[in-house]
C-alpha cells in the first residue's frame, strides 16, 4: 500500500531526534487519528540550518516527517513556509488516499516551528527595545 | 526469509486435507442439492452428512443448523431476523460494547429502524458482567447478543451464566462464537444459547461459509428470500464444497482440540512472558486466564501500532493492531477503549494470534526482533523515555 520511497523513509528515517538548543519547536497532533509530531529547527541567516523530528504515528506519519526535514534543510523561512502537505506527499511518490491526512502533520509541524521561531525572535527584538 | 503467520484470529490457512475433501464437489459432484436426479442426490447426501456432523459436534439437531456465507451473515440474520420477527413483543436489544462489527453494526442498523439498543460496558479484562445483563433487561427486551470470545483481546465471556439470566427472563440469547468454535469446546446445550454463529475459515476451513445455529422453536425472519433452501430460512443454492470443507475442518479441529489447546496456549504463554520480560511499558490486554489459547494482545506505550506492524512485516512476521492508523475509519479499537484504555495507549496495540502450525522456534524469533523494533520506534517518539 505504501510506495518504495515511503518505505525507505519509514525504514531509515532521516533527521530523527531533538535539537536541544532549537530556535523553533513545532508540536502538532493529528486530530483525525491522534498521532503527534514534534519538529525542531535551527535558523541561521534566515535559512533553516538544521532540522530534527520525533513522531508518534503510523508509517506515513514517520515517512512524511522524515521527508519534510529533507525538503526544508537549507531553505529560507519564506520558502519553507510554502511547503505544503501535498508537496511532501508528492516527494514520497504519493500516499494512499486514507493516509493523506498524515502528511498534514509534517507540514503543520514545520509551519508551527517556524512561527515559534518568529515569535521568539520578535519577542526578543521587543525586549531589546526596552533597554 | 521465513514467513511467520501470527494472525490466526483474522483467518487461518485451509488444511490441505480439507481442500482434498472439497475438490470432488468442485468437480464431478457439482450437482444442486435441490435437484431430484442422481447429481442432485449426491450433493444432497454430502450436504446432509455435513449438517449432521456439525450439529453433532456443537450439540445441536441437524434441523437447527442454517448454512450461511460466513460469520457476518450468521450474525446479521440472527440479530435482524429475531428483531424483525419479535417486533410486536418489544423493541429493546442488549449487546456489549466489544462485539464484532457484524453484531454492532447490525444493532446500529436496527436503531435506525426504531429499536433501542443497550451496549453493555465491560471490565478492565473485557468481561461482560451477567448482573449488568440482568439489570439491563426490560419488558421490551427481545434479544441479547454477547460474543463467546473477543477477537481482539481473546477474553472468553461467561456465556452460560448470561444465558441463564436470559432464559430466566424469557429473552432470546445469541452468541457470536466465530472465535471459539473449533478452538475450544463449544456446546449449545452447555452454553444454553438460542442462537450461535460460526465461521469455517477461523478453524482451517474455507472462506465464504459459516453457519447459524437456531434452537428449535425460535422464530427468526429469513434474511434471504428465494428458492426455499434451508427449510425456507436461508434461500440460495447451498455452497456444497464449502459446507463439506467446513464440516471436515471442524471434525479435524475437534479431534485434535485437546492437543492443540495445549500446544498453542504453551506458545502463547511463552510469547506473553517473553514480551513482558524483555520490553517495559507494555500491557497485556484481556483476561489472564479466561482467554483464547492463541491470543496474545499487547499495548506498547509511546509507539503506534501500524509502525510496529510494518516493522514486523519487514522481518516476515504477520500480526495485527487496533491502532486508529490501521483501521479504515481511523478510530482506535472500540474494544480497547471499552476496556478503559486511553486513546494513546490503544494506539500502540499489537495482536499476535497463534495457530496450529506455529512453533516455539518462531516465538523465539519474535522475541528476538520485537524488542529492537519497539526500542527503535520509541527512540523516534516524542513521548516517554527516548530509550526503552
Ligand atoms: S498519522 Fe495516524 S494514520 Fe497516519
Amino acid at each position: 500500500m505504501y510506495s518504495e520511497k515511503v518505505m525507505d523513509h519509514f525504514t531509515n528515517p532521516r533527521n530523527v531526534g531533538e535539537i536541544p538548543d532549537a530556535d523553533g519547536i513545532g508540536m502538532v497532533g493529528n486530530p483525525v487519528c491522534g498521532d503527534v509530531m514534534k519538529l525542531f529547527i535551527k535558523v541561521d541567516g534566515g535559512r533553516i540550518a538544521d532540522v530534527k523530528f520525533k513522531t508518534f504515528g503510523c508509517g506515513a506519519a514517520i515517512a512524511t516527517s522524515s521527508m519534510v526535514t529533507e525538503l526544508v534543510k537549507g531553505k529560507t523561512l519564506e520558502e519553507a513556509m510554502t511547503i505544503s502537505n501535498k508537496a511532501v506527499a508528492e516527494a514520497l511518490d504519493g500516499l494512499p488516499a486514507n493516509k493523506m491526512h498524515c502528511s498534514n502533520l509534517a507540514a503543520d509541524a514545520l509551519h508551527a516551528a517556524i512561527r515559534d521561531y518568529l515569535a521568539k525572535r520578535d519577542g526578543q527584538a521587543q525586549a531589546g527595545h526596552g533597554h | 526469509m521465513e514467513k511467520i503467520y501470527l494472525d490466526h484470529a483474522a483467518t487461518t490457512p485451509m488444511r490441505p486435507e480439507v481442500l482434498d475433501a472439497m475438490l470432488p464437489y468442485l468437480k464431478d459432484r457439482f450437482g444442486n442439492p435441490s435437484s431430484i436426479h442422481s447429481f442432485g442426490r449426491e450433493a444432497r447426501k454430502a450436504l446432509d452428512e455435513a449438517r449432521d456432523k456439525i450439529a453433532a459436534i456443537i450439540g445441536a439437531g441437524p434441523d437447527e443448523i442454517i448454512f450461511t456465507s460466513g460469520g457476518t451473515e450468521a450474525d446479521n440474520s440472527a440479530i435482524k431476523g429475531i428483531a424483525l420477527a419479535r417486533r410486536d413483543k418489544g423493541n429493546h436489544i442488549i449487546t456489549s460494547s466489544i462485539e464484532h462489527h457484524a453484531v454492532l453494526d447490525s444493532c446500529k442498523a436496527l436503531e435506525k429502524q426504531g429499536f433501542k439498543v443497550t451496549y453493555l460496558p465491560v471490565d478492565q479484562y473485557g468481561l461482560v458482567r451477567p448482573e449488568d445483563v440482568r439489570s439491563a433487561i426490560t419488558d421490551e427486551t427481545i434479544l441479547i447478543s454477547i460474543m463467546h470470545a473477543n477477537n481482539e483481546v481473546g477474553t472468553i465471556e461467561p456465556i452460560a451464566e448470561i444465558a441463564r439470566v436470559a432464559r430466566e427472563k424469557g429473552v432470546y440469547f445469541h452468541t457470536d462464537a466465530v472465535q471459539t468454535v473449533g478452538q475450544i469446546p463449544v456446546n449449545v446445550e452447555d452454553l444454553g444459547v438460542d442462537m450461535l454463529s460460526l465461521s469455517a475459515h477461523k478453524f482451517y476451513g474455507p472462506k465464504g461459509v459459516g453457519a447459524l445455529y437456531v434452537r428449535k422453536g425460535v422464530r427468526a425472519l429469513p434474511f434471504m428470500h428465494g428458492g426455499g433452501q434451508e427449510r425456507g430460512r436461508r434461500a440460495g443454492t447451498e455452497n456444497v464444497p464449502g459446507i463439506v470443507g467446513m464440516a471436515y475442518a471442524l471434525e479435524l479441529a475437534v479431534k485434535e482440540m485437546d492437543e492443540n489447546i495445549k500446544k498453542v496456549s504453551g506458545l502463547r504463554d511463552a510469547l506473553i512472558r517473553g514480551v513482558t520480560e524483555r520490553i517495559d511499558h507494555v500491557r497485556v490486554n484481556g483476561h489472564p486466564v479466561k482467554r483464547l489459547p492463541g491470543n496474545a494482545s499487547f499495548c506498547f506505550e509511546f509507539v503506534e501500532g501500524e509502525s510496529i506492524l510494518l516493522n514486523l512485516d519487514m522481518k516476515g512476521i504477520a500480526g495485527s493492531s487496533g491502532s486508529a492508523c490501521t483501521s479504515g475509519s481511523l478510530e482506535p479499537s472500540h474494544v480497547l477503549l471499552a476496556m478503559g484504555l486511553p486513546h494513546e495507549i490503544a494506539h500502540g496495540s499489537l495482536r499476535l494470534t497463534l495457530g496450529r502450525d506455529n512453533t516455539m522456534e518462531q516465538v523465539r524469533y519474535v522475541l528476538d526482533v520485537l524488542p529492537e523494533i519497539i526500542s527503535k520506534l520509541r527512540s523516534m517518539s516524542p513521548f516517554g523515555r527516548t530509550a526503552q
